[in-house]
């Protein structure tokens, strides 16, 4: 790929804390190499705010891998950029064009409230695991993995919810905020594999209890979630949560659950 | 009450209206054929046994109001959700219109169901619609009102065929206008909301889904079809009966002002 510059007009969210409001400032930046990645061109323009000894942007990173789900920013409208499938630490300077003018926003919900800047608590994603995203397991030994059978259909699909990092980029881009699409992959991914069967029905009457209680809105099933999504998350597991939910409502309904 | 809980709220009292819409079309499609059909078709159900009509008609109300009011808690606390601060740049990824105004389109529909009911139910909107009556001959014989008036003397029944052919002429242009307006709100409506309640229900998977978003685009279409096509022949006075409701139209309705154009002369 033919390496170059570009030159981009940044649109940043400036706010200095979740009780202040917040404003745009606009920043440009020369000379970008389209190799950076759009974390580094951030990284450039803190350098240069430090120099010009202004407040550097504060925004979420980890790994830079594209694993951890700690990076967001609503680029362009957009949670993680215009690309499918990628995180923000994924993303590219030779996905923009010279000139361009880039919007950058937090990850807005209100149950996402803005620490400063572009970084945002994302600690209620904490509370809904907490609340049943997990097997109970008995310390000791661990048995022999090949005692307990498991489909590959099943295994397949455990993991492929399991895939989700928990950045947020589905509640950000939700018109309604809400969480379902997160938490219904936490859940459903245990759900499905006896590991997770003992607490199956506490794990689903919790985590929705919980994820009400953080303020999250209501799915009305239109699918900007799983398009945002950098691990594709499908809505199948939505359904399956509501499935699953039902029924330990219909079980705890009797006194059975 | 649960996020889930108003979900499945949603899609169980969608799932009997949609039911009810579909069952209503049926109905209405009698139009097509001799007036005696739909106007037995009428009786039989304003006399159905043990106060039946009424049941079915609370429970409609009960459904609808269910639907309205959890709409509306939904709604409310999506806002919330969504926060105070909106983003600047906004970016559609793959989301339908229809998905993204059900809103919007139930509003419509919430006004339009209340026209309707006025206008062919109570009929408040035309009165004179209360005065048109006509012989039944016994032609559509489905269930045997007929059979069951003749004896009786009670052939002469409150002419539906008539009540619905003046209802959309064009003299009154504007209300088969906003039927059929309604009636492609209420499809956009569907195509989103009869795929939306197999997920909230659970009842989905990704085998299913493409399967159920045509069953939605076919359910939309065939209902805005099927109860536009009524409207639309009004408009162009095209029902096999038309002689029929003109002349019902001039017994009950030009009569009526012919009277109080005399009315006016004598002051």
């Amino acid at each position: 790929m033919s390496e170059g510059t570009i030159s981009v007009k940044l649109k940043v969210w400036r706010q200095k804390n979740g009780q202040e409001s917040g404003h745009f400032e606009d920043y440009q930046m020369d000379d970008v190499s389209t190799s950076s990645s759009f974390l580094e061109m951030l990284d450039l323009l803190n350098e240069k705010l430090i120099d010009e000894d202004k407040d550097p942007v504060a925004f979420d990173h980890d790994c830079r891998e594209g694993i951890c789900g700690m990076c967001s920013l609503t680029i362009n409208g957009i949670p993680h950029g215009k690309n499918a499938l990628q995180t923000t630490c994924q993303l590219h300077m030779r996905s923009f064009q010279d000139g361009d003018t880039i919007t950058i926003e937090p990850f807005r919900a209100h149950p996402f409230p803005v620490i400063r800047d572009l970084a945002v608590d994302r600690t209620s994603f904490e509370r809904i695991m907490q609340s049943g995203g997990y097997v109970t397991q008995r310390i000791g030994a661990a048995q022999d993995a090949n005692a307990l059978p498991i489909g590959k259909e099943v295994a397949d699909r455990a993991m492929d919810a399991a895939a989700c990092i928990g950045c947020g980029a589905c509640v950000a881009v939700c018109p309604n905020a809400s969480a379902m699409l997160f938490t219904s992959a936490k859940m459903t991914q245990l759900n499905m594999l006896p590991q997770g069967r003992p607490e199956k029905d506490r794990r689903s009457l919790n985590m929705v209890a919980q994820m009400d209680a953080e303020g999250f809105g209501n799915c009305t099933n239109i699918g900007e979630c799983s398009a945002a999504c950098p691990k594709g998350i499908s809505m199948d597991f939505i359904a399956m949560m509501n499935r699953d939910y039902a029924v330990a409502r219909v079980k705890s309904f009797f006194g059975a659950a | 009450m649960s996020s889930l809980v108003k979900k499945y709220l949603m899609a169980l009292t969608g799932f009997v209206l949609v039911g009810f819409v579909c069952g209503h079309m049926l109905g209405n499609l009698q139009m097509f054929l001799h007036p005696d059909w739909i106007n037995e078709y009428a009786y039989k159900l304003q006399h159905l046994p043990y106060g039946l009509l009424w049941v079915v008609r609370l429970v409609l109300l009960i459904t609808v109001i269910v639907h309205v009011v959890v709409a509306v808690q939904l709604v409310l606390e999506n806002r919330r959700a969504r926060g105070g601060e909106n983003y600047a740049a906004k970016a559609k990824l793959q989301a339908t219109f229809a998905s993204k105004t059900m809103r919007y389109t139930g509003l419509v529909l919430l006004a339009f169901i209340i026209f309707h009911i006025l206008h062919f139910t109570v009929q408040s909107v035309h009165p004179e619609f209360k005065e048109l009556h006509t012989e039944i001959t016994g032609t559509g014989t489905l269930w045997h009102v007929y059979d069951h008036l003749k004896p009786m003397g009670h052939t002469n029944q409150h002419d539906v065929y008539a009540m619905v052919g003046i209802g959309f002429s064009p003299h009154f242009w504007y209300v088969p206008a906003f039927y059929i307006f309604s009636m492609a709100l209420l499809c956009m409506h569907l195509t989103h909301g009869v795929a939306s309640m197999f997920q909230s229900l659970g009842l989905r998977n990704s085998v299913w889904t493409p399967r159920l978003r045509k069953l939605a685009l076919v359910i939309g279409w065939v209902v805005f079809l099927g109860f536009s096509s009524l409207p639309v022949a009004g408009l162009l006075q095209a029902f096999p009966h038309q002689d029929h409701i003109q002349a019902q139209y001039e017994h009950t309705f030009d009569g009526g002002a012919a009277h109080s154009d005399a009315a006016a002369h004598n002051h």
